[in-house]
């Protein structure tokens, strides 16, 4: 039982950035009709948000303290970062090391413009092509937006480090009546979770109770009769694409702690959040949830040594694995509606 | 001749030309001057253009003729390889069995995942594919180690329980891969002035494959089975409402790039014995996407043309540091030149796969026939007025249809 708890719980984190970019993908597809092979590169420009945020707010000038000496016995050189400075050591010291949920707050607008950009500069001009299109330049943009953050910070992960509060692990199985120390969890991970939660709730909350988000979801039943009832919708879908592009930013700045940002880990999410909206129902929001959360608990599970004792090697495969089972079988996905993209 | 109209056969003679004249046409510069640097007619980079080549010629079967968008074709030439290099060291270091028990394989494995994959069109396809290279790259990389040899990747070695030939050479060396005698590595040289040309057995087997697979590309493109694949691109639901099946055509065309994909590992291991399971990450499946675009899908000479560039450029770009800039601009007024070392440096050297990103992008957005349709657009700006109608040939460049299922 415990066992079993430990490994819900450890596909949680994973399952969080997975639900969270597939939201993403599934808001683009849903509204603008478009595969953005791009959208793993907005989870990475998100992570180097909270890199850069890190590494603005550690800046230092050094200064020689002539009264100390260092081992050579020279005077030695102190490196004061200039938030301390400014704002004196306590409220600096905690301004970096809290960098990571600060880099939230710089993250929304930084990504809300990437995206509108994207969307308005490159985009924009790929409605009406081919599906194949869209992926093909997509993916050019995923390559070249992930060779310049390569150029700036170099092919090495950066590890961004928690704040102390949350470092340390949660011990779940005295919470739980379970003998203590046997299901312990990351804090980080617990805070993770609950963020995507609330990310999720609130991109659900403005589609459903918004004005806002009722013209977008009208959008995207039937685009034209919501365009001939006088509607402006490509500049709503233009912001929805903004707001995916924030959603996408945020679970990289989040994730940070957890994975040492480096400028393939975009690539490597983007194509298990693509399995995961496929299984989740192409277009279809819960659908794309509940399969991240779903598939991330899934593949926790196939990495149990008592499971991958019978099926070696199943841990690395059991996404695709279920993806291919999906789509032969119910090629509309878990919830997608009936009809939509089931060529 | 050879079943091909006037055209073609042009067409086939300049690639017949180009390729066996490559060791000098790519060797424009003296081997002492400056721009020696951009000489691309040394065996290994010839080697690699050719075989390439052949990979994207078989993609450009799928892609450019059904227009089924795979993203998964680097599992067939990293089948390939393997199949290859068990070959070489069980049975013979003659590349002729390795050659064809990979594309054997890579025929097989194509035909088992096309069949699958092919119940779907459109993004399915192309996520499916995807998904099926991924598990072949997993596997190849945790579970099957025995045969696929992990992260070190698989080679020979001196043990080898080699049944025709020995499992060592008299020396104590793992013996060289050869065609009946000629050792794959061998090279001739030739010095003609400031000249040096340089003659490689690997690649003259290369190439000659590449000309016999591109000739039956032609034939493939201008036969009725051709046009049955082209008619899947333009309108797949017609055609089955005409009471045509089409899965049996696109899945011969997914095993027949299959296998083209399997021909260029076999290849890949004759010029060099070794098989590694990155060889068939989904990021290698996308590199033979963009020779393809690059060139122009649906076109029979542009993905050699795009796999030529791709691999040049990856080469060349990739060879140029910081202090070959500074040398170049050197001429420059001080300021200026280090502004323009600044300005170029992130494009070169490691960063080459920006350019290729950028240029990629601007060939999908301005140019989707790619380089071949770029070449006709010129070609027509210079023609205007001779014969305006004749000049296009839509069944030799078909113009790009959406895709199924739109």
């Amino acid at each position: 039982m415990d066992a079993i708890i430990l490994q819900i719980l450890n596909g949680l984190d994973k399952g969080s950035a997975y639900a969270l970019i597939a939201l993403g993908l599934t808001l683009i597809f849903g509204t603008l009709g478009v595969v953005n092979f791009a959208h793993g590169a907005l989870f990475m420009l998100g992570a180097f948000v909270a890199v850069t945020l890190n590494k603005i707010l550690t800046l230092s000038f050094t200064t020689v303290d002539e009264t100390r000496t260092d081992f050579l016995g020279n005077p030695a050189k102190i490196e004061t970062p200039y938030v301390e400075a400014w704002f004196g050591p306590e409220v600096g010291g905690w301004m970096i090391e809290w960098s990571v949920p600060l880099a939230i707050l710089v993250a929304i607008p930084v990504m809300a413009l990437i995206g509108l950009v994207m969307e308005r500069g490159l985009i924009k001009h790929f409605y009406k092509r081919p599906h194949a299109d869209q992926i093909l330049v997509t993916f050019g943009l995923a390559i070249v937006l992930q060779e310049i953050v390569k150029f700036y910070y170099g092919a090495n992960p950066i590890p961004t480090p928690a704040p102390e509060a949350f470092k340390g692990s949660f011990d779940f199985g005295a919470l739980l009546g379970f003998d203590p120390m046997t299901i312990i969890y990351p804090y980080w991970r617990l805070v993770y979770f609950l963020f995507a939660m609330v990310v999720i709730g609130a991109v659900f909350a403005f589609l459903q109770f918004t004005t806002f988000g009722m013209v977008v979801r009208a959008g995207m039943a039937d685009r034209e009769t919501v365009g001939l009832l006088g509607i402006n919708i490509d500049r709503r879908f233009t912001i929805m694409f903004a707001i995916a592009a924030i959603v996408a930013g945020l679970a990289g700045v989040m994730y940070t702690p957890i994975l040492s940002p480096n400028y393939h880990m975009g690539m490597d999410f983007l194509v298990l959040s693509f399995v995961v909206v496929v299984v989740g129902g192409m277009g279809s929001l819960p659908g794309a949830v509940l399969s991240g959360f779903l598939l991330g608990i899934l593949q926790s599970f196939a990495s149990m040594s008592q499971v991958t004792s019978v099926l070696p090697g199943i841990n690395q495969i059991i996404i695709y694995l279920v993806a291919i089972i999906v789509l032969l079988t119910r090629p509309r996905g878990l919830m997608g509606r009936k009809g939509v993209m089931e060529e | 001749m050879f079943g091909l109209d006037r055209k073609d056969l042009t067409l086939f003679l300049v690639v017949v030309a180009l390729a066996l004249f490559a060791p000098f046409l790519l060797n424009p510069f003296p081997s002492d001057s400056g721009l020696a640097q951009f000489n691309a007619g040394y065996p290994d980079l010839m080697q690699r253009f050719v075989i390439f080549g052949i990979f994207a010629i078989g993609f450009n079967i799928l892609f450019g003729l059904t227009g089924y968008l795979s993203f998964g074709h680097a599992a067939f030439l990293g089948v390939g390889s393997y199949a290859g290099v068990w070959m070489m060291k069980l049975l013979t270091m003659n590349v002729i069995p390795a050659i064809i028990i990979s594309v054997i394989f890579a025929g097989l494995l194509s035909l088992l995942i096309g069949w699958i994959s092919l119940r779907r069109s459109g993004i399915y396809f192309s996520i499916l594919t995807l998904a099926f290279a991924q598990m072949c790259y997993a596997l190849a990389y945790s579970v099957l180690t025995p045969i696929t040899g992990g992260e070190t990747g698989l080679q020979l070695n001196l043990d080898d329980p080699r049944i025709i030939g020995a499992s060592q050479t008299a020396e104590g060396n793992i013996p060289v891969p050869h065609l009946f005698g000629l050792e794959m590595n061998q090279t001739w040289q030739l010095g003609m002035g400031g000249w040096e040309f340089t003659f490689s057995a690997g690649y003259y087997l290369a190439a000659v494959v590449m000309l016999v697979s591109f000739y039956l590309a032609i034939r493939l493109f201008r036969s009725p089975f051709g046009m049955m694949l082209r008619a899947v691109k333009s309108n797949q639901q017609r055609m089955n409402y005409t009471g045509l099946n089409s899965r049996p055509y696109t899945l011969a065309a997914f095993v027949i790039s299959g296998m083209y994909a399997g021909l260029a590992g076999g290849l890949m291991v004759a010029m060099d014995p070794l098989a590694g399971a990155e060889r068939m990450i989904w990021t290698a499946s996308g590199e033979v996407v963009l020779m393809t675009i690059l060139g122009g899908a649906g076109t029979l000479i542009g993905p050699v043309l795009g796999a030529g560039l791709i691999k040049y450029l990856e080469n060349i770009l990739s060879k140029i540091n910081k202090g070959v800039l500074e040398q170049w601009f050197a001429v420059m007024p001080d300021g200026i030149d280090t502004f323009l070392v600044t300005i170029v440096y992130p494009f070169i050297g490691k960063g080459w796969h920006l350019t290729l990103g950028i240029i990629f992008m601007l060939v999908v957005i301005f140019l989707p026939g790619g380089l071949v349709e770029g070449a006709q657009r010129i070609g027509k700006l210079f023609r205007r007025d001779r014969k305006p109608a004749a000049t296009d040939d839509p069944e030799h460049h078909p113009k790009p249809q959406p895709h199924v299922g739109e």
